[in-house]
């Protein structure tokens, strides 16, 4: 549970659970009581969770562990498929294949060499876009947390790009940055935007920055907005330039929600398909993992669960790091409805 | 702070005066953010206006206006089928989103409610479950559909919706929940209603805005969705967001880039509407549980 030892507990007044001396008697048979209907109103969920996520997890894990059937380039027969242990896992991280010769180095241009430039890129575009999208974010939740006139016509109109499905987003920025395009047209340019490494992750930083900063700036407006206006006056009797007013008050009062949306961003941006299958079909350096797993789907199912089972646990692995050493606690600001300390 | 040395009439002058300053900087941010944010938005929509032969016309406003690019959309004679692709959108986003609230609803109820052992384990399971990766699953769900034969059919795109949508209800309702004025509740119960009544009569017409919110958050979610899409769809079952991706042109290379931009407008105003009617309550579902 996640009662946590504060003496300012806003709802203590209701008293359930707020200090130790309520977990008497009367809790616990609370607790009990309200367990069981909690059981039957959480357990429909589950099972339906429990179908859709945990049984192709496992699935998946389980046929990451089988040979894809195939021919076998050693013997040239046909291979029905089998056991293969963890085979599929060495496949990829290694970047090993079957060759006529055994096993060798996956020869340049196949799938089986891509899986660390892919993660390469999947972590490059992560960090550049996630950074991009928390400075920017930032500015934009300062100002729309300003009262002045027309400030809910700028809070909608920055729900416009987050509406806008990606696939839409990848074709409309495709258009943009096309050879006659707006964009050259508009700088004066002539660059190839899709057809080269540089231009071509740039174009989906963009994309991808225009989509969803509006999303990050709303989590960060959420976050100033709990701050009380007394700190700032407070602040600001006290003598406080703004730039300390920012960073001894605004920043660590807003870091809880800050994380939270740093986490949810880099999550979201570590899955990255929509934008880079779109505008690059992951040509020129912009094959991130999402794209690496679905171009194997179609050559061997049972390499491709290996590799989305990698992608999952390099996704867990960052979200665990999160919540461990950076404090970005999303369970307990889901918990705790009054987020002010 | 030096105000106090000064006069008092002439320290509200410069206070004034820097308070101008200050506004004018806030409305000149603001300008430039509504302008990012919108300005492609509004290039798409003057492309899908403009003649094909001025495709790459720089004009910025509307020029040479048509509605060829939107007769090309619903056209059939070059193998798209939109309007198919709309209802078959339509058809699993709806679908998606009225099984995530049926099973959500109850979920959030007893996660915002009710005091019992594992709740936070089912939290930090369902926005676990949010953030998974959607490859994670197509490949398993893509063997087993070709298996049992339901590949390209619509519940074979609705069942792996779910899985992001139900976490995203039970999340977001949760936190809408647990700011609502429960005592209420408790009041019903004492002047004689039993919970479930007290829930009917009270709590649900309290609850609907909150349930109509994360409604709308689902539907764009599932609406949207294209990864899933893309790969266990067939021709019969395709959704607008993978019709518009692979938009078959006249040329075969050459992107039908006005078609293109007509058909993306068609996708995108309803939900930009949506967006501008209800732009309040959209964003206290996507905040929910920071905002009081």
């Amino acid at each position: 549970m996640s009662m946590q030892a504060e003496p300012l507990t806003r709802r203590g007044k209701k008293g359930t659970g707020a200090g130790p001396e309520n977990k008497e008697v009367g809790q616990d048979r609370k607790q009990k009581t309200q367990g069981r209907a909690a059981a039957l109103l959480i357990i429909p969920s589950m099972i339906v969770l429990g179908i859709v996520i945990v049984y192709p997890v496992v699935d998946a894990i389980v046929m990451s562990l089988q040979k894809d059937a195939g021919l076998d380039p050693a013997t040239g027969s046909f291979v029905a498929g089998g056991f293969a242990g963890l085979y599929n896992y060495i496949h990829w991280i290694l970047q090993q294949c079957n060759t006529p010769g055994g096993q060798a180095s996956c020869p340049a241009g196949t799938l089986g060499s891509q899986f660390w430039s892919a993660t390469g890129t999947t972590f490059l575009l992560t960090v550049i876009t996630v950074a991009l999208e928390t400075v920017i974010g930032f500015w934009m939740a300062i100002i729309m947390s300003r009262t002045f006139r027309g400030r809910s016509a700028l809070r909608a109109a920055v729900l416009v790009p987050w509406a806008i499905p990606t696939a839409v987003t990848a074709k409309l920025w495709f258009f943009i940055f096309a050879f006659d395009g707006i964009a050259n047209t508009l700088f004066h340019t002539s660059i190839l935007w899709t057809g080269s490494e540089v231009p071509a992750r740039s174009a989906i930083i963009i994309a991808d920055v225009w989509k969803t900063t509006p999303f990050m700036a709303l989590l960060i407006l959420a976050g100033l907005q709990m701050i009380p206006d007394q700190v700032y006056e407070a602040a600001k009797v006290d003598g406080a330039t703004a730039w300390q007013r920012f960073t001894q008050i605004t920043l660590p009062l807003v870091k809880p929600a800050l994380m939270v949306a740093i986490l949810f961003r880099t999550l979201d941006a570590l899955r990255m398909y929509d934008l880079p299958a779109i505008m690059t079909a992951g040509a020129n350096g912009t094959t991130t993992l999402s794209i690496l797993v679905v171009n194997q789907i179609r050559i061997g199912f049972n390499s491709a669960a290996a590799l989305s089972t990698i992608t999952f646990l390099i996704i867990f692995i960052v979200a665990f790091i999160f919540v461990r050493f950076l404090g970005a606690n999303a369970v307990e600001s889901a918990t705790n409805s009054g987020k002010v300390k | 702070m030096s105000v106090s040395t000064l006069d008092p009439r002439a320290a509200k002058a410069v206070a004034r005066r820097r308070e101008r300053w200050a506004s004018s900087r806030t409305y000149i941010s603001a300008a430039i953010i509504l302008i990012w944010c919108l300005l492609p938005f509004y290039w798409m929509i003057v492309t899908a206006f403009r003649d094909v032969g001025y495709t790459f016309d720089p004009t910025p406003w509307f020029t040479h206006v048509t509605w060829d690019n939107f007769t090309t959309v619903f056209s059939e004679s070059l193998g798209n089928h939109f309007a198919r692709n709309l209802l078959n959108s339509l058809i699993v986003a709806s679908a998606t989103t009225a099984v995530a609230l049926l099973f959500g609803v109850f979920a959030a109820y007893a996660l915002a409610r009710l005091e019992f052992r594992f709740k936070f384990l089912v939290l930090g399971f369902v926005l676990g479950a949010s953030m998974f990766p959607g490859v994670a699953i197509v490949t398993p769900l893509f063997q087993l559909f070709t298996n049992i034969g339901w590949f390209g059919t619509y519940q074979a795109l609705i069942i792996p919706n779910i899985s992001f949508v139900l976490p995203l209800t039970v999340y977001t309702l949760t936190s809408f929940f647990r700011e609502m004025p429960w005592e209420l509740e408790e009041a019903a119960r004492i002047d004689g209603c039993t919970q479930g009544e007290a829930f009917r009569k009270v709590i649900m017409p309290l609850a609907a805005p909150a349930v109509f919110t994360t409604a709308i958050l689902a539907f764009i979610g599932a609406w949207n969705e294209f990864l899933i899409a893309s790969q266990l769809s067939s021709e019969a079952t395709k959704t607008v967001t993978v019709a518009i991706a692979y938009f078959a042109g006249s040329q075969p290379h050459q992107e039908p880039y006005t078609a293109v931009m007509a058909a993306g407008t068609v996708v995108t105003i309803p939900l930009v509407i949506l967006v501008l009617v209800f732009q309040r309550k959209i964003v206290a579902g996507l905040t929910a549980g920071a905002v009081k």
